[in-house]
């Protein structure tokens, strides 16, 4: 089937993911539009890592996810990879032992085109200065807000049409937060579009132009971020 | 889910990959050197082997017919980050199919070792198509298993393996009228092929080919997620390992003239994963010294008499507390290299 240009980036129908016989996730939908930045929020253990393992095909999972219209298959990670759905998975999930340069390159390991990766790397330095400064450092011995440039850095390197971020914040410095934040706004202003998943709601809200709210793998609200100014009007949505 | 780890876990990684940070000129001159430094040992201790001939050639030699199986075994265990038990059942494969080939019907060393080869392949294939796809540790346990079965079909199909008895009469290595005899010259044709299997390795770790290895090695999931055929790099890793195993196992028929099924034994596996942690798991030139020092470890402990196996005992585990990252990390470590 051909790619329809009018279809979301990203359409979610009724994903159902499960670890063993536990039900992280229930019939959940999910729709992304070209230039959308579309947040996930949700208490420990709702289900948004889940969500974005499942879109992936990285956890066992049914239902349907679909790109341009395209049916995307549920158990094979490279085709989704490879059909521009790209993750940032939670903790980086860089290659400490390898390289900046080395992780970057990965990132377009399924580009065998020489120009086409410079023109990427170079396109990534733009967005992270401070990572061509340190091509040659062991990645694992950068700082956590270092590591994470690298991690999107990566994703970056793939050219994605849709970016899936699995709490950029984690264990980071509020400033450093607030920099790969400001990082993602531009991304998504320059026409990216992104999936946040974060548990600091505050964040989310400011960039998002929706908010899905998850407990217990189940969505419980789809909002505008107009909707909620404060931590307790969230939270009003939880108890509802 | 929520604490994991900030790297995919970088003290899993292969230890090797750190190397590759730029220091200061000063510090990479001095790491330079340090780096050259168990070359030129391996190059002392054949050359040595060469010069003196005799009882210390035959070590060596076998020493480096084990660099080759544990080169390959690198590959697999070292860069791709997985655990085999059943190499020895390539080596195996090889070395039977060239003692046979060459003794009853008389073909060429180069031909046997083509068809050893393509069977070693056949089996990994065989075996690997359907547990690389599992996770965890279904893959070491089959390995384990194909070497079992393997070694109990050398001793159980007489008709062809002779059984415990062995095949002997072994032509030695040569290709068309050359032959490799004597000393010297086994040396020197062991040393060319564990050289070439060196810069195989070191040209495969820093090509594309090699980075998806070490992604899969770092993390499976990280990997899947972008965009790499996490299962199909496993085979081609498994396979590539398989045949360094079954090229090992004809080089030591060949050299030996004779073979038995205890060759490839259990025990190989064991020496060669001694071999691999001593020199450095993931390194290039681990392999190599590793092969090297544990060959000759227990020679240097012959006068002790009655207490060889506890010198030698005492040597391993004074190494491995000493030197966990291998005699390889060791030297990146004393360059001053970033420990990664």
């Amino acid at each position: 089937m051909a790619p329809d240009p009018h279809a979301p980036l990203l359409q979610v129908r009724g994903l159902t993911a499960r670890y063993g016989h536990v039900r992280a996730l229930e019939a959940t939908d999910l729709t992304v539009d070209r230039g959308e930045l579309v947040a996930i929020l949700g208490p420990n253990g709702a289900g948004k890592s889940t969500l974005l393992r499942a879109i992936l095909g990285l956890v066992a999972n049914t239902g349907e996810v679909r790109s341009e219209g395209v049916v995307l298959p549920r158990a094979d990670p490279v085709a989704v990879a490879s059909a521009g759905i790209v993750l940032v998975p939670e903790g980086r999930g860089i290659f400490g032992p390898m390289t900046v340069a080395e992780n970057l390159r990965l990132g377009a390991y399924r580009v065998r085109d020489r120009r086409e990766v410079e023109r990427r790397l170079a396109r990534t330095f733009e967005l992270f200065p401070r990572l061509s400064e340190r091509l040659g450092q062991t990645a694992g011995s950068m700082s956590g807000g270092e590591q994470q440039m690298v991690a999107i850095g990566r994703a970056l390197m793939a050219d994605p049409k849709v970016l899936l971020l699995d709490e950029p914040s984690l264990g980071l410095a509020p400033r450093v937060t607030a920099e790969i934040l400001e990082t993602l706004r531009r991304l998504n202003q320059s026409g990216l579009s992104v999936v946040l998943v974060e548990q600091k709601a505050p964040l989310a809200l400011e960039l998002a132009v929706r908010v899905h709210l998850l407990s217990l793998g189940r969505t419980v609200a789809v909002i505008s971020p107009d909707q909620v100014k404060s931590h307790d009007e969230l939270a009003r949505y939880y108890f509802a | 889910m929520t604490n994991s780890p900030a790297t995919t876990s970088p003290d899993a990684g292969p230890p090797g990959l750190g190397s590759e940070a730029e220091g200061t000129p000063a510090r990479s001159g001095l790491a330079l050197v340090l780096g050259a430094l168990p070359w030129l040992v391996a190059a002392g201790l054949v050359g040595a082997a060469g010069y003196l001939g005799g009882y210390l050639a035959t070590i060596v030699a076998f020493a480096l017919i084990y660099a080759v199986f544990v080169t390959g075994l690198n590959i697999f265990m070292g860069f791709t980050a997985q655990v085999s038990f059943g190499h020895n059942a390539f080596a195996a494969i090889g070395g039977y199919t060239s003692a046979v080939l060459t003794t009853t019907y008389e073909w060429p060393p180069l031909a046997a070792f083509a068809a050893g080869l393509a069977g070693s392949l056949a089996l990994a294939g065989l075996i690997g198509w359907p547990t690389l796809r599992l996770k965890g540790h279904y893959l070491s346990m089959g390995t384990l298993a194909i070497g079992l079965i393997v070694y109990e079909i050398a001793v159980q199909w007489e008709s062809v393996t002779q059984g415990y008895l062995g095949i002997s009469g072994i032509p030695s290595l040569g290709i068309g009228r050359f032959e490799a005899t004597g000393d010297r010259q086994i040396l020197a044709v062991l040393t060319a092929i564990v050289l070439l299997g060196a810069f195989v390795v070191a040209r495969m770790r820093r090509s594309r080919f090699g980075r998806a290895l070490s992604a899969v090695a770092g993390s499976e999931e990280a990997a899947r997620a972008l965009g790499i055929d996490v299962a199909r790099y496993k085979l081609a890793s498994f396979l590539l390992s398989a045949g360094f195993a079954s090229l090992a196992g004809t080089l030591f028929v060949h050299v030996v003239g004779y073979v038995s099924p205890e060759v490839f034994g259990l025990h190989m596996v064991i020496l060669a994963f001694t071999m691999l942690y001593v020199g450095g798991l993931g390194t290039v030139v681990g392999p190599i010294i590793g092969a090297l020092v544990i060959s000759l470890l227990p020679e240097t402990f012959r006068g002790f008499r009655d207490y060889q196996d506890l010198g030698y005992g005492a040597a391993l585990i004074l190494l491995l507390i000493y030197a966990p990252r291998g005699m390889a990390g060791l030297i990146d470590l004393a360059a001053g290299r970033k420990a990664s």
